[in-house]
């Protein structure tokens, strides 16, 4: 055993403390900015904005979801933010056109849905066959896959930047969902399951309250499978070999070039999640739907202590990135800062991360060899 | 003598105009430890590829168990029993010991009867029991690879060719990138290895590893074995003058 260094003895924060805090810096991180707006700013601390924030961070996450995969063979898909709006776009063509063609809404909505999530695996069965068998390194190929994507969404809506034509009727029901919740609250008359309370005085309107909004509960729910699957099973420990060294997965009989391409096309699906949730929430099939989040995911990813080089990393992470982001968006805007600033803070706490994380890697080993 | 574990017989290997090995006769017998040595293009690695699996001999028969296994694929002769240990070791540095023994292979157990889960507890306590049985004390098993040391690596990689059943291991310079107190430990691996009557090929550049742990040193030298030597004929010397091929022609000027 070596001897103790007398100078990490002699230092005012024990070593322990120091890895703590760079092991959990971002859930911390995420604590910290949140009392902060809550102290500063007028009306950030309340049930309202927070359901506003769980709402905000969902499309990120979702794409984030996929993209810790990705990341974790050390990969990445620049491609998602488009396929977001493909799915977006897929969804609200079939829908519309099966609604005007005299289907009932519930069936013409559940097939667009289908559509929606079924094309969004292309562009990831693409990605994933071009990095797994063909070798195309994973940044060239999902750039590609960009354009591609990108081109397709538009020639979808014939170079629109939405898909016209939607009902009233449709447009509705898809408000119901995107903007509903399992849950409301009303001050005078307490709590609401599934719809809103009928007949709301605008003064009623705006004290209820959003417990339960359906797109948090909707990519809850895809965060606790795809969590479970990437910590507990085989095929997620097989995603950490494959990160770890891909020699080392193919010695151990693992079918790399099979296993890749499931995982870009668990991205794709996520995405396709994230572009049907889109439509939903905003009734209005978008090309561009996801292009300004793409970066965010990354982004969401790398903040939640995942590393670039591939091997760590997991989907909580990921969701407290995602929500640190969305924190600092809503935040500053109620701060009334202008929003160019949040480019500046999130590009900063990128930084951060990134430092953090090598921080924990050079304490881990000096731990070890202790 | 028992019967030798694996016989290579005639065994040749050619690329393209180059003969690699050139009709090589090798045996190992049960708990031995065999040297290969050689000059760099010697055919050492060549004759341990053909032997594993990963080159097809044009020429020659490898027996292995009494059975023929010429031509047979990595896997399959892995799946018998001969395990090579490269120098990259084929580890996933970020994960941990138990990972690593069970890697490709892992251990699942039923989340409430129905989801097949890893099951890590167990896999932990069997990497630990193999790293026992070998005598290599790993402070925590939670810690990942990339923090343990090049011999606590070099023991994982061991303990899990151990703990698969290896019936002979192959090992391709396996203190090449150590520092001595790590090359000692590697060397008890490999008398340990032997105790347990496990026979270990060992291609090795440094003649005091070679001297310290090898019962027969085998010298290759342009794709033919020069020398067969049992431990106590062997010097450093004379080991070094069949490596430079200056031990046949009688020439005892040998510059080292």
């Amino acid at each position: 055993m070596a001897m103790k260094n007398p100078a990490q003895r002699s230092s005012l924060i024990s070593p322990r403390t120091i890895e703590v805090l760079t092991k959990s810096w971002a859930y911390i991180f995420l604590l910290a900015i949140v009392v902060f707006f809550s102290v500063t700013g007028t009306g950030f601390f309340s049930i309202r904005n927070f359901s506003t924030i769980l709402t905000t961070s969902t499309l990120v996450m979702l794409m984030a979801i996929g993209q810790t995969y990705v990341i974790i063979t050390a990969g990445i898909d620049l491609s998602i933010g488009w396929t977001v709006g493909l799915s977006s776009v897929t969804t609200a063509r079939v829908m519309r056109d099966l609604a005007a063609g005299g289907s009932d809404i519930a069936f013409a909505m559940l097939a667009g849905i289908f559509a929606g999530l079924l094309v969004a695996l292309i562009p990831g069965l693409v990605n994933g066959i071009l990095v797994a068998r063909v070798r195309v390194p994973p940044f060239i190929a999902t750039l590609g896959m960009f354009g591609i994507v990108r081109g397709a969404a538009f020639l979808l809506t014939d170079g629109q930047q939405v898909v016209r034509g939607l009902s009233a009727e449709l447009r509705e029901s898809l408000r119901a969902i995107g903007n509903g919740s399992l849950l409301y609250y009303l001050p005078d008359s307490g709590f609401h399951w599934f719809t809103r309370p009928p007949d709301l005085e605008p003064q009623q309107l705006r004290q209820l309250q959003q417990l339960l909004p359906y797109p948090v509960i909707i990519t809850a729910l895809v965060v606790i499978v795809f969590a479970f699957i990437l910590a507990r099973t085989k095929f997620g420990r097989h995603t950490y070999v494959i990160g770890g060294s891909e020699e080392a997965a193919l010695r151990s009989g693992i079918n790399v070039q099979r296993h890749l391409i499931i995982i870009y096309i668990i991205c794709g699906l996520t995405s396709g999640i994230a572009g049907v949730l889109h439509l939903f929430r905003f009734t209005a099939g978008a090309p561009q739907a996801g292009e300004a989040t793409l970066l965010s995911s990354v982004a969401a990813v790398v903040i939640g202590g995942t590393n670039l080089f591939g091997g760590e990393g997991d989907i909580m992470g990921a969701v407290v990135g995602s929500l640190i982001i969305a924190v600092l968006q809503t935040g500053l805007v109620i701060l009334n800062i202008d929003s160019i600033w949040q480019f500046i803070v999130v590009g900063v706490v990128i930084i951060i991360a990134v430092l953090a994380n090598q921080l924990q890697a050079t304490l881990e080993r000096l731990q070890a060899n202790v | 003598m028992s019967e030798a574990i694996l016989t290579a017989s005639g065994v040749s290997k050619h690329f393209g105009g180059l003969t690699a090995v050139d009709e090589v006769d090798f045996e190992i017998y049960p708990g031995e430890v065999v040297a290969l040595l050689g000059d760099n293009g010697a055919g050492k690695s060549t004759l341990i590829k053909c032997i594993s699996g990963v080159y097809r001999p044009e020429q020659g028969k490898v027996m292995f168990n009494g059975e023929d296994i010429t031509h047979h694929a990595p896997a399959d002769i892995r799946s018998r029993g001969i395990e090579t240990i490269y120098q990259d070791l084929a580890l996933a540095e970020n994960l941990d010991v138990g990972a690593n023994v069970f890697l490709g292979k892992e251990k699942t157990r039923r989340l409430f009867g129905l989801i097949p889960v890893t099951d890590d507890n167990y896999m932990r306590e069997e990497a630990s029991g193999a790293l026992d049985e070998l005598d290599i004390h790993i402070p925590s098993l939670r810690q990942k690879l990339v923090n343990l040391s090049g011999g606590q690596r070099q023991a994982v990689a061991i303990a899990r060719a151990m703990y698969w059943n290896a019936q002979l291991v192959i090992m391709d310079e396996p203190t090449a990138a150590l520092g001595v107190p790590e090359q000692r430990k590697v060397l008890a691996l490999i008398r340990s290895l032997r105790e347990q009557e496990i026979p270990v090929i060992l291609i090795s550049h440094t003649m005091h590893d070679v001297m310290a742990v090898a019962d027969r040193m085998v010298v290759m030298r342009r794709g033919r074995i020069v020398a067969n030597l049992p431990r106590a004929e062997a010097s450093e010397e004379l080991i070094v003058r069949h490596i430079v091929g200056s031990a046949e022609n009688g020439d005892n000027a040998v510059m080292i």
